[in-house]
């Protein structure tokens, strides 16, 4: 039986923050392919290629254990299996255990012919027929969890479930920018799934915009003045704000046509870096020490750092070459912060999104992101505990064409034909 | 297909000299000490010196960044066949019967094969996390129980399916601590009962605190000679009637309910000439309980799934109708690391040669001695098995 979550209280600031401890993090390379799944959701095993032999292999191995073939690929396989054995474990030799104990573990016998073990959802007992999910936890290495088959009531509220998602539910947003036109499907999305406060930064409130109405209408939005561009505004945030940050969702961007020789001179191109690079940095260098030392604070920890990114980040779109190259110094920051978040079990999250429709991709032919396609990909990456989200069709054909080949995926964006 | 053809036997080699150490429970001391302090004491009771040990046999998991070759250097040896075994809990026999072949082909004339750990506060959790590749990727990351976890789900398996229950267990940790009793290098110096059994804290359901081992520092050795030797020098010693190995067998069992003892267990008693009826005490593995169960079945003392009613028919104490690890075991006496693959097998050749002292079985002429190592990741992957027989 899953145990409700219940909305925490008002936090006691005389009480000692839990400090974050993590679970093990050490895995050899090979397992790093697991985690790589994880981070998209994907349950991948390691399939033998030699056609007359076709092993699943579990743990990863470097050959494979039927026929010592190398030829081993990572494949998208069937995650149902029956739950032949559990256990609690109420005493272990790591402390981030220590503290969650009991803890309860598996052993699950896949109908693809590994047994492995794994997490257990409360809601699973032995003998069942479960589906296993692979996501990341909060040492950033994948884990197996055994899920039932069916979706339990209150299913996300299970504590070792929660422990592997960012979910929304009772916990506080910060959306760094009103203006984006995406910025109302997204904290109505995020309020939907039960976020308990919404704060949306707000620069130059002076200055109208189309949706400040809509935004006040909502129940449990607070816009708070932030301009990302103004150091000493994202830190007087910060200051007054960092410590109920549980979400961090930086949807701030700076977005003209254009690329090098098109353009007379640099001022848009330090626009587009001053929000989408240094923004970032500005955000991270206030916010992010605080979220760190509240990672393990109980129903509201703080969770997850996301970044609303351009698939551009990837490969440049020479119609909008400048923007893409501070799309990319984006998402390399964000690697960056990624690694220095992880010895706090915060998430980075990187939402890789198509071209939106808005008035910055207006010269672009569809299909085009609708800002409540992006908000409800966002929050359901949230709830399932992804890292890496593609939105839409193009950053989907882009992502797949990404792994494929980036110089492939490079000459195709940057042919004769493709401005 | 290439099939195996007849082994020979073990004529004339013996197994000498048994030696073992207090244990402790901490020590600030390494595994090259504890190693060195059994291997003088079993050369000292074979009248020997460290110069005519011309082999050498190691296991242990806490000589990092040493080896076996380190050892040599760091101990004065000048062995001409060296050995490093990594079987942990299944290296006492598989020493044996590697030691035996170099002495009765003359690659040596003498191998010391010794077992030790040291245990240093907060070394077993530092050892845990980096046991083995498997156990990093794919098993520590689940709650960090280490075995405790990992030999729970085979616990777990096992009850269910053979309806088992924890007084079945029970009874062999009671019995062993009996037998620890009269061990005075035991750690456990309480008499363990079966109320208090079953009150056991727990620790990874269904195991609870007295299923489970301690950790302790520790060494255990014995020598491998000619028994022309043995004889020559005048000390007790017996026959090695038979021995089997076997690594990473069933890999397609869903979860372990067997090891690799059933895929040897004829070979075993084939060239030994006897079966389990004429083995007068038997020393298992006995990290877990299950386990013990496991090999009681697997060597063939009763069928599978039927261990836990043979031994509600049977005294498993040293004056009981079925003695079985007499000085106690892991359970009572404490687990050394990779000398709890020894302890069981330096216990039978006392057995066997009659010098068991307080622990001494009436009448013990023939020990079976099994081996059972390394969860490598879900289960244990190493298997061994000998057969001594004392020479009068």
């Amino acid at each position: 039986m899953v145990i409700p979550l219940q909305k925490p209280p008002r936090k006691n600031p005389q009480v000692r923050t839990r400090v974050p401890t993590l679970p093990s993090h050490h895995r050899s390379r090979s397992a790093l392919f697991m985690a790589a799944a994880a981070a998209e959701g994907r349950f991948m095993l390691q399939v033998c290629a030699e056609p007359e032999c076709l092993a699943v292999q579990y743990p990863a191995r470097d050959a494979c254990s039927s026929c010592l073939s190398d030829r081993l690929i990572w494949q998208d396989v069937s995650s149902r299996g029956k739950l032949i054995a559990t256990s609690t474990v109420r005493t272990s030799t790591n402390i981030y255990f220590r503290e969650r104990t009991p803890w309860r573990l598996g052993t699950v016998h896949l109908e693809i012919g590994p047994s492995v073990m794994c997490h257990l959802h409360s809601e699973v007992t032995v003998g069942d027929e479960v589906q296993l999910i692979n996501r990341l936890d909060k040492s950033g290495q994948s884990v197996l969890l055994a899920l039932p088959m069916e979706k339990a009531p209150l299913q996300e509220d299970d504590m070792q479930l929660r422990e592997l998602t960012c979910d929304p539910k009772f916990r506080r947003i910060l959306i760094t920018d009103a203006r984006n036109p995406n910025a109302y499907a997204l904290a109505k999305s995020l309020l939907e799934a039960g976020a308990s406060a919404v704060f949306i930064g707000e620069a130059e409130s002076w200055r109208p915009y189309p949706d400040r109405s809509k935004l006040e209408s909502l129940q449990g939005v607070e816009l708070v003045s932030l301009d990302v561009t103004d150091t000493s505004s994202v830190q007087e945030l910060a200051g007054e704000f960092g410590g109920k940050v549980d979400i961090l969702i930086n949807n701030a961007r700076f977005v003209r046509p254009g690329g090098i020789q098109g353009r007379g001179d640099v001022g848009f191109a330090m626009d587009e870096m001053q929000v989408n690079y240094f923004g970032m940095m500005r955000l991270a260098q206030a916010f992010a020490p605080a979220m760190a030392g509240r990672s393990a604070d109980g129903v509201n920890s703080a969770v997850a750092w996301v970044n609303v990114l351009s698939a551009y980040s990837l490969v440049s779109n020479p119609g909008f070459g400048s923007f893409s190259a501070s799309s990319a110094a984006a998402h390399s920051l964000s690697q960056c912060l990624r690694a220095e978040m992880a010895s706090s079990g915060v998430r980075v999250v990187n939402v890789y999104c198509g071209p939106t429709e808005d008035e910055g991709h207006q010269p672009l032919p569809p299909p085009k992101v609708p800002a409540s396609t992006l908000a409800r990909e966002l929050v359901k990456a949230l709830q399932a505990g992804l890292e890496d989200v593609y939105v839409g069709d193009i950053a989907k054909d882009i992502r797949r064409k990404f792994m494929e080949s980036p110089k492939v995926l490079e000459k195709e964006m940057t042919s004769l034909e493709a401005l | 297909m290439i099939k195996p053809r007849k082994r020979m036997g073990y004529d004339g080699v013996v197994v000498a000299a048994p030696a073992s150490t207090p244990y402790e429970r901490y020590s600030t001391e390494t595994a090259h000490w504890w190693i060195a302090k059994a291997l003088r004491q079993s050369i000292q009771a074979a009248g020997l010196t460290p110069h005519d040990i011309d082999g050498f046999s190691v296991a242990s998991f806490s000589l990092f960044p040493d080896t076996a070759v380190g050892l040599t250097q760091h101990l004065g040896l000048v062995p001409r066949w060296l050995d490093h075994i990594p079987q942990g809990g299944a290296s006492g026999p598989s020493a044996l019967r590697r030691a035996a072949r170099a002495v009765q082909c003359g690659d040596a004339s003498v191998v010391a094969c010794v077992a030790g750990d040291t245990n240093h506060v907060d070394s077993f959790r530092r050892m845990l996390s980096s046991f083995s590749r498997f156990a990093q990727d794919a098993s520590y990351p689940y709650g960090a129980g280490g075995p405790n976890a990992c030999f729970a789900l085979l616990t777990d398996y096992y009850m269910r399916e053979f309806g088992v229950g924890r007084e079945d267990f029970g009874r062999i940790c009671v019995s062993q601590r009996d037998n620890a009793l009269r061990n005075e290098n035991a750690v456990m110096k309480k008499p363990l009962s079966m109320d208090a059994y079953l009150a056991g804290r727990e620790i990874s359901d269904p195991i609870t605190l007295f299923d489970c081992v301690m950790p302790v520092a520790g060494a255990e050795a014995f020598l491998v000679m000619r028994e022309e030797d043995a004889v020559a020098a005048g000390i007790p010693h017996a026959h090695i009637s038979a021995t089997i190995e076997r690594h990473n067998a069933f890999a397609e069992d869903p979860i372990q309910m067997r090891g690799g003892w059933e895929m040897d267990i004829d070979e075993l008693y084939g060239m030994a000439g006897h079966g389990p009826e004429r083995v007068d005490l038997l020393q298992t593995y006995d990290d877990y309980p299950v386990i013990v169960m496991m090999q009681l079945e697997d060597l063939g003392f009763c069928a599978k799934g039927e261990a836990a009613r043979f031994i509600a028919d049977k005294d498993l104490t040293v004056s009981g109708d079925f003695p079985h690890n007499t000085s106690g075991g892991q359970l009572s006496a404490g687990q050394a690391g990779a000398a709890g693959g020894f302890i069981g097998l330096v216990e039978a050749i006392r057995q066997v040669t009659g010098t068991a002292g307080a622990t001494q079985v009436e009448n013990a002429k023939r020990a079976l001695v099994s081996g059972f190592g390394v969860i490598n990741y879900d289960r244990g992957v190493c298997t061994s098995a000998a057969l001594l027989e004392g020479v009068n």
